[in-house]
């Protein structure tokens, strides 16, 4: 209807003006009726399908009241203002439809969804597939390899190459991109499993610094390379590689909440089998923990890949509640290091610990970022967090300049390398990132800035990880 | 004539159950129903009858049905139930004890009974 001959622009205005053409008219109505729909629509309490409804309502007392001699305008007005007010209106959609107000999870398709239905049945085969791959490799590393050090150094290698495989089959990554990364991936892999590594002497030896650096930091840089087939291949994408710190926040969150039901639960069957005098241990051992680890963790990756759309992040509200707590903390830390010092232990611990504080500010920075809409003004969270950089430098100064003179007297170890160079990794992110975050609630610079810092830096971790899982290792004489 | 929310909201079932046991209809013709019966001095906000006939269907009073209207748009009709039947039946009991009592009372204080000869001595 009306669109039968689009007026030209002239035409329009002079239709304003004077004598409106049918097809104008009919044009100017359609442009409200469609405003309107888009007004109702926003409601969440209104289903598209009650718009619909409700649109059919309009149109006839629109074509109605245009019957009995209303023009178009006047009648679109008159039928709206019947429609009721709708902050009313959508108050008693929510009354009726309350579950609408929480956001519906569909995990497996209904009856209605048709052809749709039947892609998400097979990616939710893809998935269980894909758990069930990573929950035979570690039945087979734990059954094959001998030695708990060379088990626990490849648990990583031989699960996350599960997740990877999902996301390159979801994604449709190009067979370059994924032979590309397994390459990388393998370089790692080879480096803990082939490097001279020399135990620490003794009865019981035990792996030594740099063994232990190059284990704990592969799975850093596994899980960033992930992080590439997460983005589709697209790795250079700001936007991609910011849905990839969203995706690991909400993982984090949906694996804490699936083990802490699977605790509940096998603490249940253990109490409810030991009155039958039944040992689950073996089992439990045997089983469960090599199929159900890797499970859960494919699992959430597909819940949050699933809920993506549907259910608000839960991290960045978390970040809201712990902002002002992490400062209040920040706070009394520097002033019982300020009040209290000079430090009496000056360690590696202290270096870790200060690297923790870090990496737990820079969380909370990074998940608020992810939440954040870009064009808002700077407001008083802003400010907060402004503080809470700035007071995590503060003792992270304060903390580090002890450090170095001891250092300087007891020269580098691997562990205090890799400690400190953290730390300055870490202080580069945070402090460019308090810098920005001056100028945004100055009003001198955008937010997009500030944004854009945060996943350009990502990689830096990964060269970071490389090089210590590379490099250090020969650099320090394996020991 | 403007009718308190209370007894909108309160008739709104009976009448929209009446109307559909009148046969199939959908929203718009109900609200035009309703203004047709009460000569126009009933006059609903219309967004409001959608969420009712949804609580309708819940309740299983009504069933509803996508069909097309004249003009080719998707529209929903809605038909009474064996149940809607039954709650009708039921609201029709109460409405009318309801409207027994009122036609009482306002019978009884149109015509004041007269105060007793009793009371008038009281006053000299």
């Amino acid at each position: 209807m009306g669109h039968i001959a689009p007026p030209g622009p002239r035409e329009r205005r002079g239709g304003r003006d004077r004598l409106m053409s049918d097809a104008a008219r009919g044009d100017v109505l359609e442009d409200q009726i469609d405003q309107w729909r888009g007004f109702v629509s926003r409601r969440r309490a209104i289903s598209p399908a009650d718009v619909e409804e409700m649109e059919d309502h309009l149109r006839e007392r629109i074509a109605d009241l245009g019957a009995n001699g209303l023009d178009a305008e006047e009648a679109f007005l008159v039928a709206v203002k019947r429609m009721g007010n709708l902050d009313e209106v959508s108050r008693e959609f929510a009354r009726e439809h309350s579950h609408r107000l929480w956001k519906q999870l569909v995990l497996v398709p209904e009856a209605e969804d048709g052809a749709g239905g039947l892609s998400r049945w097979r990616e939710l085969g893809v998935v269980l597939a894909c758990a069930l791959g990573a929950g035979l490799a570690v039945k087979l590393l734990f059954t094959s390899v001998d030695g708990e050090i060379a088990q626990i150094r490849n648990v990583a290698f031989v699960v996350l190459p599960f997740l990877a495989g999902w996301f390159a089959w979801k994604r449709r990554v190009t067979w370059r991109t994924c032979a590309a990364v397994a390459a990388v991936a393998a370089v790692p892999a080879l480096a803990v499993n082939l490097y001279p590594f020399e135990a620490t002497p003794g009865p019981f030896p035990s792996p030594g610094m740099t063994a232990v650096l190059a284990f704990t930091h592969a799975p850093v840089l596994l899980w960033l390379l992930v992080g590439v087939l997460h983005t589709g291949g697209h790795w250079r994408s700001h936007e991609r590689r910011m849905d990839f710190v969203r995706f690991m926040g909400e993982l984090v969150i949906y694996l804490a909440l699936i083990m802490l039901g699977s605790v509940v639960l096998v603490g249940l069957t253990f109490a409810v089998l030991a009155l039958v005098d039944v040992d689950l241990e073996p089992f439990f051992e045997d089983w469960l923990l090599p199929f159900g680890l890797p499970g859960a963790l494919l699992v959430a990756a597909w819940l949050v890949e699933a809920k993506k759309s549907v259910v608000e992040n839960i991290a960045p509200v978390l970040t809201r509640v712990f902002t002002p707590l992490a400062l209040l903390m920040l706070a009394a830390d520097l002033v019982a290091l300020l009040v209290d010092g000079p430090l009496t232990t000056v360690d590696r611990d202290l270096l870790i610990l200060m690297d923790a504080i870090l990496v737990l500010v820079l969380f909370l920075l990074l998940y608020s970022i992810s939440a954040r809409d870009p064009m808002a003004r700077a407001g008083v969270f802003d400010w907060l967090q402004l503080a809470l950089v700035g007071a995590a430098l503060a003792v992270d100064a304060v903390a580090l300049t002890a450090m170095l003179t001891r250092i300087a007297e007891f020269g580098f170890t691997a562990n205090k390398t890799a400690a400190l160079g953290l730390n300055l990794v870490l202080l580069v992110h945070l402090v460019w990132s308090a810098w920005l975050m001056v100028g945004f609630v100055r009003g001198t610079r955008p937010f997009a800035a500030i944004e854009r810092w945060q996943t350009a830096y990502l990689p830096v971790y990964a060269v970071w990880a490389g090089l210590v899982v590379l490099v250090f290792p020969p650099l320090f004489g394996f020991a | 004539m403007h009718i308190d929310k209370d007894l909108v909201a309160a008739s709104a079932t009976p009448l929209v159950l009446g109307i559909l046991a009148e046969g199939e209809s959908y929203g718009y013709a109900i609200v035009k129903r309703v203004n047709e019966l009460s000569g126009g001095r009933m006059q609903w906000t219309d967004g409001m009858l959608y969420p009712l006939l949804h609580r309708l269907e819940r309740n299983g009073y009504v069933r509803a049905s996508w069909g097309t209207s004249d003009a080719g748009r998707r529209r929903k009709h809605y038909a009474i139930t064996e149940a809607g039947l039954e709650t009708l039946a039921e609201r029709q009991k109460q409405w009318s004890v309801v409207a027994d009592a009122l036609k009482q009372v306002w019978w009884a204080t149109s015509h004041p009974p007269v105060p007793g000869s009793a009371a008038a001595g009281g006053i000299a």
